[in-house]
């Protein structure tokens, strides 16, 4: 007759979680609560917690913005953002040319516009490739523990050791590829292990609960337990780290591509901007070729990460 | 007795204590269960009792082929389900069933109730016509006393106590033969407590089940049960019927531990011999050497040390007609009433 | 009186809206005297004790009304430092779970001895002392080995005794024990609690004993009070509660029990879940399980009526209830 051992309580104490119901037995139970009879999930509390919260809403908003001037940015750019004009190098502002030319007499306000495509595709692919494999390899090594998870985890760790930056800069240099697929691999190899430690700690601690046990006692294939019990709980927190792995992945595009080995002329990209905006102090004179694509950058990066956070704020089952 | 539905021999498991990173060695093992052995009938329910660590939750793990055993049978209707595996495992899955602790675990949180109670059916497919399924799921509620309309929700719209309805209703699923119960109703509010075991027993009526209750509290236990196993640290130290336990145990421990547990009379509670023992439950990991339980034994002697006393019908009490004739592992096994005030 | 509190209301603000947990809770406690309050989850036992124990998370929890009056002195209006003080020496509290009370990287007896560097300003090697003492005195085997030990090298029961000593380090007027023996087995539960009752007795100290287990409650408690849905429903001496209880709760629950002469049958249960607090029933809480309920109960919220010279029951059939 006795309760299993809790922590003494925070927050609102001992209030019963349920709608208050009947509960006897030849007398259904009648909801009572506040919404009867509408079926929430933990992601539709989520949701419905998000939804309120302005810090998820600006962002989400913003995000949308962006995925959808990549994808067509002649919606709001009409300009080709390669047809530059040297004679107008370094202008200022004008009408019609809002935030001025860079050196090469290109419209900056085109150029930070058509960057958003090559920065949000990098940071997407790159957080995909990452979450796929760091998942699987987490995944796999939290479920079947042992000597797999041993073996999984030390190259985790040989992974993990790895300096990024240092790490994609020898690699980046080695392979002379253009385009955004060299860039994005780099980062997803080098930066899985992290999902992958996270997705195996959530996979660990979702496998000790009891209805994991419980689909075992039925007698559960692996794959089921893995794909319908584990996964759909281990996945929240993977979820969070690849949202904010997305801001700082954008960042690093950036910072590959100023360091000249990232993204090169004439793809268009923030990174290859500001690097060029800051070859021969150019910015002292004419400040707004480094200001735009500066500040384009790091408000999809804080966006990113400003996100990551409301959904971990979300998904975080202390707070429910 | 009738014909044994299950019958566990000599069950052990020793969990190994390893070291080392990625090429593991064994530096010792827990010896959560040494040695069990015990007989279910249809239609019965035995009780297992015992203190936290005495291994009560790997057997329930044993029986429910959740963790294999390191020595040991486990026969259900004379086939030795240990060995199998696969579809033969799987088989016998249909015929054993397990409910768990702690309501809020034990359901998954991203599925419906629907969902929940209906997965037994797709995991044996053969169980159900997929186009009947929905209905019974709906049946189950019923039986467990749950609204069917509540079908589509999700399990933390529910109490503890509804949770654990939630639980039964998938255990049932299956039509088993056989429920294992691992604390059913310890994690519950106590005015719930009761609803539940009300529930557990009108079932077992209903569907002629065989139960294996795991528990910690004694009144509950002696409640529902037919046969009691108590255990100590891996073994079972004294079995019988549940009036042979409550009200002529043998073993010391057995002593101790009825006469430890609180009475809700305080008038009877002052009229009741008791029992402290001092000390705490040795570690699994170490048992002490004999009688595991001479650590904490207020007769123990130096024979307790050296010779492991069997569980078998100690001596003094050779007439099966008196209620202490039953087996006790215990070398100077000596009947003591009015400890207990279950 | 040692301690009286009058009418405490306390509030949460959560996402359900405003939970009452507690409603309008008075009980008093005398030097010497064991109370136990009786209750299931979400009865506001618990945030009572916090409540007088000045450890109330807040925010979202808020004393929103009531008195706690310590020798005659209002806890609640009084000075922080003041309260400060009367919160380590004169009263102190033991909680359910020994191991996440203790901080684990620090070993017992330092922590025994904070108390009194702390409160006495006693040095090192004095506190040290103080601590061997502390920890032979809750029977702690081999004190004087084990005073450099760290929380996770002691059993449950130990890592309890180490809670108790703790809490009579500075030899408070006032013990809080928010079920300190739920955690353990039952061999063990029995240890701790003689001692707890020992200890009682020789220190004269009242206690305040917090618990679901009605068992118990029967062992140690001299009054109990049992609460439901944050209020008070039955207060009673523990001998005339258990023979014949005058709220139906009570005695439903004293029913729920599985008893020898009723094996076989069904348990006694009470019908229906414990109430949403949020969504407390209007008139008796407690009238939607009630098998007496009337219509006047689902309207007319009961007072503590008077049963008898030192005790009272908040159902207005009490008399029907205490008589069959």
């Amino acid at each position: 007759m006795s309760e299993p051992p809790q922590p003494p309580p925070v927050g609102p104490p001992e209030a019963p979680i349920a709608i208050a119901a009947g509960d006897g037995r030849g007398e259904p139970a009648t909801p009572t609560g506040a919404e009867p009879g509408r079926a929430r999930s933990l992601w539709s509390d989520a949701w419905h917690d998000l939804r309120r919260n302005p810090v998820f809403v600006i962002s989400a908003l913003l995000i949308c913005f962006l995925v959808l001037i990549s994808i067509w940015p002649s919606l709001i750019a009409t300009e080709s953002p390669l047809r530059c004009q040297l004679s107008r190098s370094l202008e200022g502002a004008s009408a019609g040319h809002w935030f001025g030319f860079d050196t090469q007499g290109c419209d900056v306000y085109t150029r930070t516009v058509y960057g958003a495509r090559a920065s949000i595709a990098v940071g997407v692919c790159a957080t995909l490739g990452v979450a796929l494999v760091g998942t699987v390899i987490g995944g796999l090594a939290g479920f079947f523990g042992g000597f797999w998870d041993a073996l999984l985890s030390r190259v985790t760790d040989m992974f993990f050791g790895i300096p990024l930056i240092l790490g994609a800069i020898v690699f980046l240099s080695m392979i002379k590829l253009s385009g955004i697929w060299p860039v994005v691999l780099v980062i997803a190899a080098l930066s899985w292990p992290q999902i992958a430690r996270i997705a195996r700690g959530a996979v660990i601690t979702a496998k000790q609960n009891d209805y994991v046990q419980a689909a075992r006692a039925l007698g559960a294939s692996h794959a089921r337990i893995l794909l319908r019990h584990i996964l759909p709980n281990a996945i929240a927190p993977v979820i969070v780290m690849a949202t904010i792995m997305l801001g700082t992945f954008i960042a690093l595009e950036a910072t590959l591509s100023y360091l000249g080995v990232g993204l090169r002329p004439p793809t268009v990209s923030w990174g290859v901007d500001i690097s060029a905006a800051s070859t021969g102090m150019q910015f002292r004179n004419a400040p707004h070729i480094l200001l735009y694509p500066a500040a384009a950058l790091s408000l999809t990066v804080l966006a990113f990460i400003m996100l990551g956070d409301a959904v971990r704020d979300a998904l975080d089952p202390k707070l429910r | 007795m009738t014909e044994a539905l299950l019958e566990v021999r000599d069950l052990v498991k020793h969990f190994p204590l390893t070291q080392g990173i990625l090429f593991q060695r064994q530096v010792g093992a827990v010896q959560a269960v040494d040695g069990v052995s015990f007989t279910l009938a249809p239609g019965e329910t035995l009780g297992v009792v015992g203190e936290s660590g005495c291994g009560k939750s790997t057997v329930a793990k044993l029986v429910m082929s959740l963790e294999k055993p390191t020595a040991g049978e486990i026969f259900y209707k004379g086939e030795d389900i240990t060995r199998l595996s696969g579809r033969a495992l799987k088989a016998v899955r249909r015929n054993i069933q397990m409910v768990f602790q702690d309501p809020y675990t034990s359901l998954n949180p991203r599925m419906t109730v629907g969902d929940i109670i209906g997965e037994p059916y797709e995991i044996h497919p053969e169980a159900a016509p997929k186009g009947d399924r929905r209905r019974r799921v709906r049946e189950l509620l019923d039986v467990v006393g749950l609204n069917p309309e509540y079908i589509n929700r999700y399990p933390h719209q529910f109490s503890g106590g509804q949770r654990q309805r939630i639980g039964i209703a998938r255990g049932l699923a299956l039509n088993p033969e056989i429920i294992v119960a691992d604390e059913p109703v310890s994690a519950l509010d106590v005015s719930v407590q009761a609803q539940v075991v009300n529930l557990l027993d009108r079932l077992q009526n209903e569907f002629g089940l065989s139960y294996i209750v795991i528990a910690h509290d004694l009144s509950i236990v002696r409640h529902i049960s037919d046969r009691i196993a108590v255990m100590y640290l891996g073994k079972i130290v004294e079995t019988g019927t549940e009036t042979q336990i409550y009200d002529h145990p043998t073993h010391p421990y057995t002593q101790a531990l009825l006469s430890a547990v609180p009475v809700p009379d305080p008038e009877q509670s002052a009229l009741r011999e008791r029992i402290i023992l001092t000390g705490d439950v040795p570690s699994p990991a170490n048992p002490p050497s004999g009688c595991r339980f001479r650590t904490r034994c207020w007769k123990a002697q130096d024979l307790c040390a050296r010779v492991e006393p069997p569980l078998t019908v100690p001596a003094p009490f050779p007439d099966p007609a008196t209620g202490a004739h039953h087996p006790s592992a215990c070398h100077f096994a000596e009947e003591k009433q009015h400890v207990s005030g279950a | 009186m040692l301690l009286e509190v009058q009418d405490l209301h306390v509030e949460f603000t959560s996402r359900d809206g405003l939970v009452n947990a507690v409603n309008g809770v008075s009980y008093a406690v005398d030097a010497g005297q064991t109370l136990a309050v009786l209750g299931e989850s979400g009865s506001g036992k618990s945030v009572t004790a916090q409540a007088i124990m000045g450890i109330l998370d807040s925010p979202p929890g808020r004393i929103s009304k009531g008195k706690i009056l310590f020798r005659g002195e209002d806890l609640l209006t009084m000075g922080r430092e003041a309260r400060r003080r009367i919160r380590g020496e004169k009263m102190a509290m033991i909680f359910q779970d020994a191991l996440s009370s203790l901080n684990p990287v620090l070993p017992v007896g330092y922590q025994l001895g904070e108390m009194f560097r702390v409160h006495r300003g006693a040095s090192r090697k004095e506190s040290k002392a103080a601590a061997i003492e502390l920890m032979e005195r809750v029977r702690i085997p081999a004190a004087r080995e084990r005073v450099g030990d760290y929380p996770h090298q002691f059993s449950g029961g130990m890592r309890q005794r180490i809670m108790i000593a703790m809490a009579l380090a500075l030899e408070p007027d006032l013990i809080i024990a928010d079920e300190p023996t739920t955690a353990l087995d039952v061999t063990v539960q029995a240890q701790v609690m003689d001692l707890l009752s020992e200890l009682q007795q020789e220190y004269r100290m009242g206690l305040i004993l917090i618990t679901h287990d009605l068992g118990v409650v029967a062992d140690a408690a001299d009054v109990i009070a049992v609460m439901y849905a944050g209020k008070i429903v039955e207060h009673a001496p523990v001998d005339a509660l258990y023979k014949r209880p005058a709220h139906p709760y009570t005695k439903g629950l004293l029913e729920s029990i599985p008893r020898l002469d009723r094996k076989g049958q069904d348990l006694y249960a009470i019908k229906g879940l414990p109430p949403n607090l949020a969504r407390i029933p209007p008139g008796c809480s407690f009238h939607p399980r009630c098998p007496i309920a009337r219509d006047r109960c689902a309207v007319d919220v009961p007072p503590l009526y008077e049963v008898a010279p030192d005790r009272s029951s908040a159902c207005h059939y009490w008399k029907e209830t205490i008589g069959d």
